[in-house]
């Protein structure tokens, strides 16, 4: 595995855990089919907590971080994001979603529109915001994660990194207080990984909440207050950075990590 | 030892290479015929050959095609110009080209089924032509189907006026109600309201509306109606309405609500699963049975809906191949930002479904424009049914090959318009990748 982000000098200064609860998961099951794919999680993220999901592919980590925006439904025991606890009820999943930011393995943005129309258009349509406002944050994102001159092309004409680091500005302009990540820098050629995870790095020295499935483990260490480790569905080890890699406690962790950073 | 080995495998380019122009014989014109025409003796021999029977080809048609009877009055006529030669009898189109655009519509109002045509090209050029057209007339594209029927049709201007309002009370009905309850509720609302304003109200207040207002044009009967201005009348009517009654389809059978799902795939399947012949003389003959005796429901009308059902449900599919062609990340991105499903469905879904689904839409559309001819089965004088009409006349007794060239030609301008206008589409809405 790369990494590319050990290199850098990473502010912590104001990467601060408060003691607000932003997403409580209790006893948490799903299922796909009879197939019991998440069992019995229990997770509480603090607000500003920069989480790393880490664990072999079909593990569950993806299924987990995709519940919390609901993008999966869960079968059994309690989710609650920002206070509003996610059940069948349209109302309260659009809440959630339109406060938790999600980016994408592959980007998902949207083809037939600009790239300036692919930020301001949840603003304008989910939060009613005026268009010239709308515009304005999309511009600053934009500025932000270094492409505003890309403004009004399509994502097809864009690099896979320019377009993830679309897809961030694009979730940020909603003003998320939560980002979830599902891979973002996967289906990267080595090069655009650096320019995605500088973005991220960025994002979380400004203190946002962030959740993160990656397999970037230099990312985990510099950027991580917690690093969890998933397999067959369950939560196998969670501990600080330093402590999960230098000192596993598990058997199945410690073999996780000879396999990925053994090479 | 190394050294060699060092010697051979090194290398280091000191200059990049400046781009080059391509060989001369591989660009323009010379090199366009050799790559596609004369490559190679095989492909050589056949560009001559097919140019030959291209040639024997118009040999026979051409002189065929410019036989001198353009104002011959019949059939006999003409054979005494072609004095035993063959050629085409062209004196029926010029006679009966009129009759073959208008049927039986009285000729002293030609000018009003003109007049829709081109109100039809003003009504169109907003929704086909967004790039070059003001949006403001959007306005006229939305009040067009009731200028068209009143202008076809005539008769007192208060029955497309209050057919106009029932849609004006829906809206402000929906606009009251979703405010109080949810908006499908609100939406059965305005479509109740409607049903209310159409059977009840109209009827009631329409003929002394009339009366104090006789505001109005000369009325044409629905067996008036012939030739290609029936065909574009069935045509635009269920082009128009078979797109939105389609995506609506498709959406439902896609539903995770079993009671929708089970109308639409129900609605769908049996509409494919019987011939359209079938559901013109339902429409022409058993319709009647199942109506209130005394009911004027008008056959053109019956012909309309069955011929948009039918589309509607063509449709289906075709909108179906193209949201099943999305992949699932599109839902999950619009999801994700918190878009609600009409939103998704109306800005995130439906443009990408329907721009992959354009060419199997303009198909359908196309067939259902020619499927208009069948209507000649049920004794309506669309423009086949009008040929068989004018052979019966002496005068033209025997005249096929003309008459079904004319009317050939006459479709084929309209369905290549429609290709062409898709092609035109595709393009405009290419942006990179999908």
């Amino acid at each position: 595995m790369s990494d590319l982000a050990v290199d850098r000098e990473v502010d912590r200064s104001q990467m601060k855990v408060s003691d607000e609860v932003a997403i409580d998961i209790v006893n948490m099951n799903k299922w796909y089919g009879s197939f019991h794919v998440l069992r019995d999680i229990n997770l509480t993220v603090n607000r500003g907590e920069r989480i790393v999901i880490a664990g072999p592919s079909g593990s569950g980590k993806s299924t987990m971080i995709r519940c919390i925006n609901r993008l999966e439904e869960h079968q059994s025991g309690k989710i609650v994001v920002d206070g509003t606890e996610l059940t069948s009820d349209l109302k309260n999943i659009d809440k959630v979603r339109s406060e938790v930011g999600m980016c994408f393995q592959h980007f998902n943005l949207f083809p037939h529109l600009t790239i300036l129309e692919n930020c301001t258009l949840a603003p304008i349509w989910v939060r009613k915001v005026p268009r010239k406002e709308a515009v304005d944050t999309a511009m600053y994102f934009l500025e932000k994660v270094k492409i505003p001159e890309q403004a009004n092309k399509y994502p097809g004409q864009l690099s896979g990194g320019q377009q993830q680091r679309v897809a961030i500005a694009r979730s940020l302009c909603m003003r998320p207080r939560i980002m979830l990540f599902d891979e973002p820098t996967s289906a990267l050629d080595p090069e655009m990984i650096k320019e995605v995870l500088d973005t991220m790095i960025e994002l979380a020295q400004e203190g946002m909440t962030m959740l993160c499935v990656t397999h970037e483990m230099g990312f985990a260490r510099q950027v991580a207050n917690r690093v969890i480790f998933m397999d067959q569905g369950q939560i196998v080890e969670q501990n600080e950075p330093e402590e999960f890699f230098n000192n596993p406690r598990s058997e199945r962790t410690k073999l996780f990590l000879s396999q990925i950073l053994g090479h | 030892m190394s050294n060699t080995h060092a010697d051979t495998v090194l290398f280091v380019r000191d200059t990049m290479l400046p781009q080059q122009e391509p060989p001369a014989s591989t660009v323009g014109a010379l090199g366009w015929a050799k790559a596609n025409l004369f490559s190679g003796w095989f492909n050589t021999t056949l560009t001559i050959l097919s140019a030959l029977f291209i040639l024997y080809l118009l040999s026979g048609l051409v002189p065929w095609f410019a036989s001198p009877t353009w104002y011959a009055a019949s059939l006999t006529e003409c054979r005494e110009i072609l004095a035993g030669h063959e050629g085409a009898c062209w004196g029926v189109i010029r006679e009966r080209w009129l009759q073959l655009m208008f049927g039986f519509y009285p000729s002293e109002l030609y000018w009003r089924p003109v007049l829709a045509l081109v109100l039809l090209f003003v009504a169109v050029a907003p929704v086909l032509f967004a790039d070059y057209v003001p949006s403001k007339l959007l306005g006229f594209t939305a009040l067009y189907p009731f200028i068209a029927v009143w202008l076809l049709w005539g008769g007192t201007i208060w029955a497309p006026v209050m057919a106009l309002l029932g849609f004006v009370v829906a809206f402000f009905v929906f606009r009251y109600a979703s405010k109080q309850i949810s908006p499908a509720l609100a939406l059965i609302a305005g479509v109740i309201a409607a049903l209310l304003w159409w059977m009840v109200i109209t009827p009631a207040i329409t003929p002394d509306l009339s009366r104090l207002l006789p505001i109005g044009i000369e009325a044409v009967q629905s067996r008036q109606f012939g030739g290609f201005m029936l065909s574009i009348t069935i045509g635009v009517t269920a082009i128009m309405c078979s797109l939105p009654i389609g995506i609506l389809l498709a959406l439902g059978r896609q539903s995770d609500l079993v009671l929708v799902k089970a109308i639409c795939v129900g609605f769908i399947e049996f509409i494919r699963g019987v011939p359209l012949i079938t559901l013109l003389f339902v429409a022409s003959t058993l319709l009647n049975i199942f109506m209130p005796p005394g009911t004027n429901f008008d056959i053109i009308l019956r012909v309309m809906i069955m011929v948009t059902l039918f589309a509607s449900a063509y449709m289906a599919e075709v909108i179906r191949g193209g949201l099943a062609a999305l992949p699932k990340g599109q839902y999950e991105g619009a999801d994700s930002l918190g878009l609600d499903y009409w939103q998704s469905q109306r800005l995130i879904i439906m443009p990408q479904a329907l721009k992959i689904s354009i060419p199997g839409i303009v198909s359908t559309f196309i067939g259902v424009f020619k499927d208009t001819t069948l209507v000649s089965i049920i004794s309506m004088f669309d423009p086949l049914g009008l040929s068989n009409a004018i052979r019966a006349d002496t005068a033209w007794n025997g005249v096929y090959w003309e008459l079904f060239i004319f009317i050939g030609a006459v479709f084929f301008i309209f369905c290549f318009s429609m290709s062409r206008y898709s092609m035109y589409l595709e393009r405009k809405l290419q942006t990179g990748h999908r």
